[in-house]
Parts: C-alpha cells; structure tokens; sequence
C-alpha cells in the first residue's frame, strides 16, 4: 500500500522532507537535504505525514461544510427573494461560527426515557463514516489520502454505514416522531442503495477499475456523456441517500418536527446538521469523480480548481432542488425508486454491458459512440417512463378502528 | 407470514410547526396510515364572543381583527355589516366601495397565506410561501395607507369606513392589480405543474360534496366540490351585484381542488377590486349621522358574508343598549374543520399535514 | 410528459434568484460598493479615490448604511403624541378605550383662576403592554390633543417600563401620526419627514386670533 501512497504529490513531499535518507522511495531528496528524521526513523516520518494528510483532508472537508451552510443559506435566500445571512463577517460569513458557538453554549437535553448509549453514539456515526468517504476522493491530479484499488465498493460500503445513524437515534430517543423518522429512513435508504450501486456498474465496465483515481483517468469523456442514465440514476440516488430535499422526509419538518433528531439538542444537534451537509459535499464529490471527470479539465487551471469548481457546481444545483421541490410522500419515495430508478439502472446495466462486450478497452472515438447510443437509449427510455403520469395517490384500506382501539387503551404520547 | 402489528397513538400538536396555531390532533396510526383521528382545540380560546358583550358595537370591531387575523378586513365587514342590518343604517357609497375593496384585497391575501403555508406543509422548503409573502406585504402595504396598520386593521365602522383613502393609495392600488395576475401566474409555472405537488395532492383526502354539505362547510371547499356557493353572488351584500366576477369551481373536491380554487378566486378578485377602484366616486365615507356610540333598537339579527375561508356570520342581539347583549360569531375555519376524520383516515402522516393545510384554517378564528 | 413540470419550476426560482431581495433590512443595511458610493451620492470610481478605507470596507462586504423605515404617514405606532397644550382632560379617550388603559387624573383646582376653566392633568398613564394600537382613543379625542405615534421601537424588558406616563408623553418628541387627523395630512404632514409638529399645527381648525375670541365670547354675549 505504500507505494501507492507515495504517488500522492502532498503526502510525498512531506514524507521526503522528513525522511530523505529513505532513497529508495525519494530518490533526489527533499531540500532538507538529509531529512529533518535520522536514518532508521522513517516509520515516524511515515506516521508524521499520514496524520499531517489526514488532519488536512478532516480540517478541510470540515471547513467546506461551513463553506457551503454559508452558501446554501445565500442561494437559499436569493431565491426566495430575501438577502440570506450577511450579517456577521464579511458577507456573513462567519454566520456558521456564530452558529456554532450558539449550539455549543446550548443546553444538551437527554430525554429521561432515552436509551442513552444509542442516543449519544448515533450523531458520532453520522459524521465518521462521511469523513471516512474523503479518504479515497482525488482532489487533483496527485492529491488523494489513499488510492484503494476498491474504492467505490468502499465508498458505498462505508456511506450504507451511515444509515444505522437514524434508527439509532430514532429507537435511542424514545420518541414517536424520531421513531417514524427512524423508519421512514431505513425504508429510503434499503430502496435507493440498490439502484445507485446498480448505476455505477456501467461505470465500473467502462473503466475496468473501482479505483477512484483510475476512474477519473478513464474519462477522456465525461462519463456523465457516456452514461446519461447512470447519471441520472446515481445523482437522484444520492440526493435521496444523503436525505436531502424532496427525499428529506425522515426529518420532515412540517410533519415529524424534526424526525429521527427531534429531541437532540446543542452540540449533537449540531452534530447531525454537520452529518447532513458532510454527506452532501462527499456525495457531490464522488459525482464529481465518478460522473464529471474528476480533476480533469483544460490546463489554464490546475487540477485542484477544476475539482473544487465542479463541486462547487453540483452543489449549487442540490441547493437549487432543495429551494424549489417539495416533499414526497413515504410510498411515492419508494416507489419511485422501485419502479422508475431500478428500471432505468437496469437498463443501463444490460446497454453497458452489450456495449463494453463489443469494445472491451474504448478508445476516445469508441466514446463518443458510446455516448451517442447511450443518449438516444436514455432518451428514449426517459419520453416511455415519462408517459406514466403522476397518478391520484388510492387510498389504503385500514384495519378496523374498534379493534385497533381496544389495542391501545390509554395511548398519548 | 403475519406480523404482530400495534397501533401507535401520537400528539400532533399543539405545538407543532404545522398546526396552523395551537391546535392538537391525537392520531392513532397503524404504520404511518391514520386510524383515528381526534381533533382537540381551544388552546387559543380568549372568550371575545363574551368581550362582545361588555363593548360598544365600534369598539368589538377591534376585537374582531383578532379573530381571524390573517383575514381581518372581511371579519370587519361582516360584523359592521350586521350592526348596520340591526340599527337600520344606510351606509355612504364611497365608504361601501371602500370596504369592498379592502375585503377583496384580503381575500387574496388570505389565499396568498393559504396557499403559501399549504405548499409549506407539503414541504416545499419555505419558497413558495416566501413568494406569497411578497405579494401579501404588498397588499399589507396598501393596508398601511389606508388605515395605518397592517393585520389588525379596525378599518370599518358602522356606517362606512373611518377615513377615505390617501391619495398615494389608488395609484398604489392599480399598479400592484396590474402586476397580480403576473404573480399568480408565476405560482402556478412554479406549483401548478410540478409532477410532486399532483402527486402529492390530486386525489388524496376527497369528500363527497353530500357530507360537507350536511356538515355545512362553505367556501373554497365546498365549491371544490363542484357547488358554486358564494354568498357575494347567492345574497349579494355591499355592491356586489354591480361587480362581475365568476365563481371558480373544481370537481374533485381534493386537496388540489381546494388549491387551485383559491388560485383563480385570487384572479376574480384582481378583477373585482379593479371594478371598484373604477365605479368609486368622490363623497362622504360615512353618514354624518351615525354616531359613535351606534344605539341600535332592541331586536336580533343574523348577517353573513363569504370571507376568506367560508361563510362568515354574525348573529347579534340587542337589548336597546351601547353594547350587544349577545354576539355569536360563525367562524368558517371552526365549522369546516368538522370533517377533518372523515377526511384523514386511512390517509398517512404526510397526507395529513397537507390536508389540514388545504382546509385553511386560522386557530384565532376556530378558538375565538 | 412528467417531469417537465418540475423543470419550469426551477426556470421560477432560477429566475427570482437574480431578482433584488423584497425584504427590508433593519436597522442597517449591507451595501456593497456601488451601494455605498449611491448613499454617499458620488459615483463609484470617485468615492474609492475620496474613501478608500471605506470603499475597501464596502468591497469585504463590511459596510452598512442606517435603513430608514418606509412607513406611511397613517402608521399607527405604538408610542402616541400627546399635546398637554390641548388637552382639556375630558377623559374621553379613558372611557372609549375598548381596553380601558389610559388612567386620567386630573386636578380642577389647580392654578386656574375660574375654577372648572381648565384642568392640570396630574396622571395620563398610557399602559401600552395592553394596547392594542386600536387607536380609538385617538379617534374620539374631541380637541385632537391626543395622536397615534409614528414609532415602532418601543420594545422594553418588563411590563411596568412599558407604562407610558405623562411625564414621558410630554417630553417625547411629537410627531403624530395622520391617522384620523386629515388635517394633518391635508397639510402634508409627514411624521418622519416633515419634522416635530407644534401643537398650534395638529388641531382642525386654525386657531382664533383675539379678535376672533374676542367677538365670539365677549361681544356676542354682550347682545
Ligand atoms: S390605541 Fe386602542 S387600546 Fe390603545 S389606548 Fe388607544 S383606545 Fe386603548
Ligand atoms: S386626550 Fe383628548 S380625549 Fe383624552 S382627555 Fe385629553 S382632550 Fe380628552
């Protein structure tokens, strides 16, 4: 693994500045000449640099998560016709720090009835698992934490890891909200998990890897050209996963109050809101690098730019859904991931398949055929689907209410 | 393979984001499908029926802005419009046409928050309702002009009104008419069409138009049935048989149904405030006569005008005194929330919230 | 086809995004630049020259110029504009206050000459926690000595710091809102623009010269 984690350009300059004695892996040397470490310490010099690359990447990601409260809150706001935050800092700024130090002086409620390892372990295994997610992103051409030859199964893997969070903090606190909520996000996340990992398929075949920064080198083409509906499908896929508008319904505002996290307050409230915009950035940066090419883009820019500019893009148009759509009802969620995604991914799945049958290794030309055939099928899978109108919602038929009535004598919340 | 299922009694309220109010419904869910609904009120009882009593006729009217007070303007007119039938007063043209378009104004931002909050509740993350505010401020605005406040207007008085409209007020008034139905149809490229809402809405809480009628629910729901009932066109009060206005109507009688009414009730009214502001003439905006302390003849009276959210009446009784000796308010939002069961069971939690939006109730106006 | 209803909805809120806000800020207002130099009333370029710290200010989106409330003339505020000049202590606007909260004491046998000519008024206590801004005691006031304010920033910690007084009533500046005072408004008085109105100015009708008086109440009594 090492090897690979010296093609990181950040992680091998520190590492050769501290350790240059070690030939073999910096030849040349760094411009300590000899290293700042004695020979026979470079596992120290090792350890130094992967905790330098990691607090970097956590400090960073954590940085961009008060990056983009700030900018969901001014786009927010511009579209509905108000200024947004401005006024703390320049342009408000620092509105997410004056937040912070208001939920950190806020006092932390434990319900009396509260199973307590679950209600204070679940807004941990909100943040970690997203944080864990950045470790594989490329951030440019040589800036990565770690280049996992499987990567995307990694990325699915530890995200899926995210979604006990909810029903911890459902079941933990007791409450009926929180408990609806808890219920309303397992049931999200089991039907929109199988068609986002059924959409990257057709990428893995494309380009032969789950390595993340291999993906981006295959994509001489945009892959979101040459696999419109595994786009389609893993960008809605990710909205829903992350639980952000119109999918928003385990925490559903107007209806549960605040869902799973109805009763957390101060700091793992906090914890939770971080947890969501956390999700958000890592699942538009995997688009960005699965979907968008990754760090690629014309040289007048470096690679880093290109990534963050991307982002910054998808970004603008989740904020931009979660201003204009409203929410959808539980049994509309899941059926639309059941009938609409999982028949578009499938579809998707076979044409990739066929098509990576016929050029095993596509070279930039077989591309673009690839895309052409991909967007007449997408197309036209879109306008046949698109015919199945919104139909009136049927009313279920309940249990009777005399014999549901002698279940619950007293009942109340 | 049958799983033990139990049925889950929860506290919507009264202190939720969406009641509208304090409102609280004890719902029994089976999963998230509704059972059993109770609706539970007076949390925001204040007792005005029985302030009523101990107030001169002008002095209630104050207390009636606090009623319904989103729609303060309509609740004024209904109830001066009574004290009028009681004591026999004629009230002046210019101050009629004046509280006609007052009452229209607010008949559309009534349905401005109406709509604004029913697309909150169904989760719309505060855009549409922000847009409905736009337009409301500026209707508030013009309220500013004419009476200088915006909710609690106290604007009428027996008799008319209490002071004409400045004269920045009509130029105000016919620019933001031209610039409505522009609005509106901004709300609807923006809601009408959207594949979510129709999900959301076409066909779900339906009632047959049998069970509001017995129920005697009025306004926007009844006539989403598909019954054109409207007081301003069955018993036209003020000067409404000198205006043309259409009665929308939809069939459905569903939670969209009710939503697109009140979007074109909004464009009829536009067109009934533009007819007042060109049929209104220079005069007197009350009788001279009518004197402050209106001392109507022993007797009682029951008067109704079509506000906002149904049929509002007034029903006075008078001992010959200052003060009524008895006033009994029939507030739309109380006796359209009759149905509420019948529309929620077997609906689910979403479905609820939007429901309850769709009635468009005001708590101040059921509780009183 | 579905989902197109979606799109033009964004096409709305895309659109609005680039609209100017609606909202008012209050009680100052972030300008950027060009903002700024428009308050200051020079064009850009020249107030970068003339200022630059505070155009420097205006580029971090730092800089802030008061907001001035927008309100119409009629606005009843919540402080009222009292004149002790003409008050005659009627007690009027106490006894048709539908909340009863305006507590009038007033002495007869103060300095006056004639007893019963004109009152002192000891105590006008406006108890604004309750009021409701009605502003009915303002429409029965029969020598207009009592108006609705034009302010709105009367907020207090405390209820008993929310009693107007009549101390207070009179030294507060007086600008009276127009409200049911259509001569006020006849004249073109504006409570915020046109400055603090004397109390010779807000009565309906002019006031008598001596003359006047005189024939009124000495020579026609004399017939
Ligand atoms: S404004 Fe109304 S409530 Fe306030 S003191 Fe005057 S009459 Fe009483
Ligand atoms: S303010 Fe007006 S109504 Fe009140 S006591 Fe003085 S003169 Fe009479």
């Amino acid at each position: 693994m090492t090897s690979s984690f010296l093609d990181n350009a950040f992680f091998r300059n520190i590492y050769c500045n501290l350790a240059s004695s070690d030939s073999a892996r910096c030849a040349g040397g760094g411009p300590f000449g000899d290293g700042l470490f004695p020979p026979g310490w470079e596992w120290f010099a090792f350890l130094v640099t992967a905790f330098l690359t990691v607090f970097v990447v956590i400090n960073g990601a954590l940085l961009g998560v008060n990056a983009y409260i700030w900018g969901e809150r001014r786009l927010i706001g511009r579209i509905q016709g108000r200024p947004g935050p401005n006024r703390w800092g320049p342009f408000g700024l620092l509105t997410p720090v004056a937040d912070l130090i208001k939920i950190l002086t806020k006092e932390d409620i434990v319900p009396a009835a509260a199973d307590r390892l679950l209600f204070f372990l679940a807004p941990f295994l909100i943040v970690v698992p997203v944080l864990l997610v950045f470790a594989v992103v490329p951030f440019g051409s040589s800036s990565w934490v770690a280049d996992l030859n499987i990567g995307l199964l990694y990325v699915l893997a530890v995200l899926s890891v995210e979604s006990f969070a909810p029903v911890m903090a459902g079941w933990g606190s007791q409450n009926r909200y929180a408990m609806f909520g808890a219920l309303r996000a397992v049931a999200l996340l089991v039907s929109y998990e199988i068609p986002m990992v059924l959409s990257l398929l057709g990428v893995l075949m494309i380009a032969g890897s789950l390595s993340l920064v291999d993906v981006v080198h295959a994509q001489s083409v945009p892959f979101i050209l040459v696999q419109p509906l595994g786009f389609l499908v893993f960008f809605i896929g990710t909205v829903a996963e992350i639980q952000r508008a119109p999918f928003d319904l385990a925490e559903a505002e107007s209806e549960l109050v605040g869902g799973y996290h109805t009763d957390y307050s101060g700091i793992r409230w906090g914890l939770f809101q971080a947890g969501e915009f956390l999700a958000t950035i890592a699942g538009a940066a995997i688009i960005v690098t699965v979907f968008l090419g990754g760090w690629r883009g014309p040289d007048f820019l470096p690679s880093h730019a290109w990534f963050f500019i991307k982002l910054t893009g998808v970004l603008v148009v989740m904020t931009w859904i979660r201003g204009t759509l409203p929410r959808l009802r539980i049994d509309q969620v899941t059926s639309f991931a059941w009938k609409g995604l999982l028949p578009l991914a499938a579809l998707n799945v076979v044409l990739s398949a066929l098509l990576s049958l016929i050029w095993p290794a596509p070279t930039n030309g077989e591309l673009w055929i690839m895309v052409a055939i991909n967007m007449t099928v997408a197309a036209a899978a879109l306008i046949v689907l698109g015919q199945f109108g919104p139909k009136a919602g049927e009313r279920p038929t309940p249990a009777p209410v005399s014999t549901l009535r002698e279940a619950t004598p007293g009942g109340g919340n | 393979m049958s799983m033990r299922t139990e049925p889950v009694t929860v506290n919507i309220g009264p202190h939720h984001p969406s009641t509208h109010g304090v409102f609280r419904l004890r719902v029994t869910f089976d999963g998230e499908v509704i059972v059993d609904v109770e609706p539970v009120f007076g949390y925001l009882h204040r007792g005005t029926e029985k302030l009523a009593e101990e107030r001169t006729y002008v002095q209630f009217v104050t207390l009636t802005d606090r009623m319904d007070y989103v729609a303060s303007m309509t609740n004024n007119q209904g109830f001066v419009l009574a004290v009028e039938k009681l004591a026999g007063i004629t009230p002046s043209p210019r101050g009629v046409w004046l509280r006609m378009i007052a009452a229209e104004l607010q008949r559309i931002a009534s349905h401005l928050v109406g709509m604004g909050f029913f697309l909150q509740d169904l989760g719309a993350f505060a855009t549409p309702l922000m847009y409905a505010m736009r337009e409301r401020e500026r209707i508030l605005d013009l309220f500013e002009m004419l009476c200088g406040a915006r909710i609690t207007n106290s604007y009428m008085r027996p008799g008319g009104v209490f002071m004409d409209a400045p004269e920045d007020f009509w130029p105000a008034v016919n620019r933001f008419l031209d610039e409505m139905p522009g609005y509106v149809d901004e709300y609807e490229s923006l809601i009408s069409g959207n594949e979510i809402v129709l999900s959301r809405t076409k066909g779900v809480a339906r009632v047959e138009l049998d069970a509001l009628i017995n129920a005697s629910i009025s306004g926007p729901m009844l006539r989403a049935a598909g019954l054109a009932w409207d007081l301003r066109k069955k018993h036209p009060y003020e000067f409404y048989d000198r205006v043309e206005f259409d009665v929308p109507l939809a069939q459905e009688s569903d939670n969209w149904a009710r939503y697109i009414v009140r979007i074109q009730e909004m464009r009829e009214s536009v067109k009934i405030v533009r007819q007042c502001v060109q049929q209104i003439e220079p005069g007197p905006i009350r009788p001279k006569e009518v004197p402050f302390l209106v001392r109507p003849p022993a007797g009682e009276v029951y008067s109704s005008i079509e506000g906002p959210k149904g049929e509002l009446g007034y029903y006075i009784v008078s001992d010959g005194s200052i003060a009524p000796y008895r006033c009994k308010v029939r507030a739309p939002s109380y006796i359209n929330l009759t149905l509420l069961k019948d529309m929620l069971v077997g609906w689910r939690v979403a479905d609820m919230i939007v429901t309850f939006g769709s009635i468009d109730i005001n708590m101040g106006e059921v509780d009183r | 086809m579905y989902g197109l209803g979606i799109l033009k909805g964004f096409g709305v809120t895309a659109l609005n995004a680039f609209r100017s806000p609606f909202t008012v800020e209050y009680p100052d207002r972030r300008v950027g630049l060009p903002g700024l130099a428009r308050s200051a009333g020079i064009n850009p370029l020249a107030f970068v020259l003339k200022r630059p710290k505070d155009a420097l200010k205006a580029v971090l989106g730092l800089a802030k110029i008061p907001a001035r409330s927008q309100q119409h003339s009629r606005f009843r505020g919540q402080d009222f504009t009292w004149y002790v000049e003409r008050c005659t202590g009627c007690a009027s606007c106490a006894k048709l206050c539908p909340l009863g909260i305006i507590k009038i004491v007033t002495d007869p046998s103060g300095r006056q000459t004639q007893e019963g000519e004109v009152y002192d008024i000891e105590t006008f206590d406006i108890d604004l926690a309750r009021c409701m801004a009605c502003g009915i005691c303002v429409e029965v006031c029969p020598y207009d000595a009592l108006h609705m304010g034009s302010g709105f920033e009367r907020a207090r910690y405390g209820f008993p710091n929310l009693l107007i007084t009549v101390d207070e009533l009179k030294k507060a500046p007086k600008r009276p809102s127009t409200w049911f005072r259509p001569q006020l408004e006849e004249r073109g008085y504006h409570p915020h623009k046109s400055g603090q109105a004397d109390w010779r100015l807000v009565g309906r009708h002019e006031r008598p010269t001596a003359g006047q008086l005189k024939r009124n109440w000495v020579d026609d009594r004399a017939k």
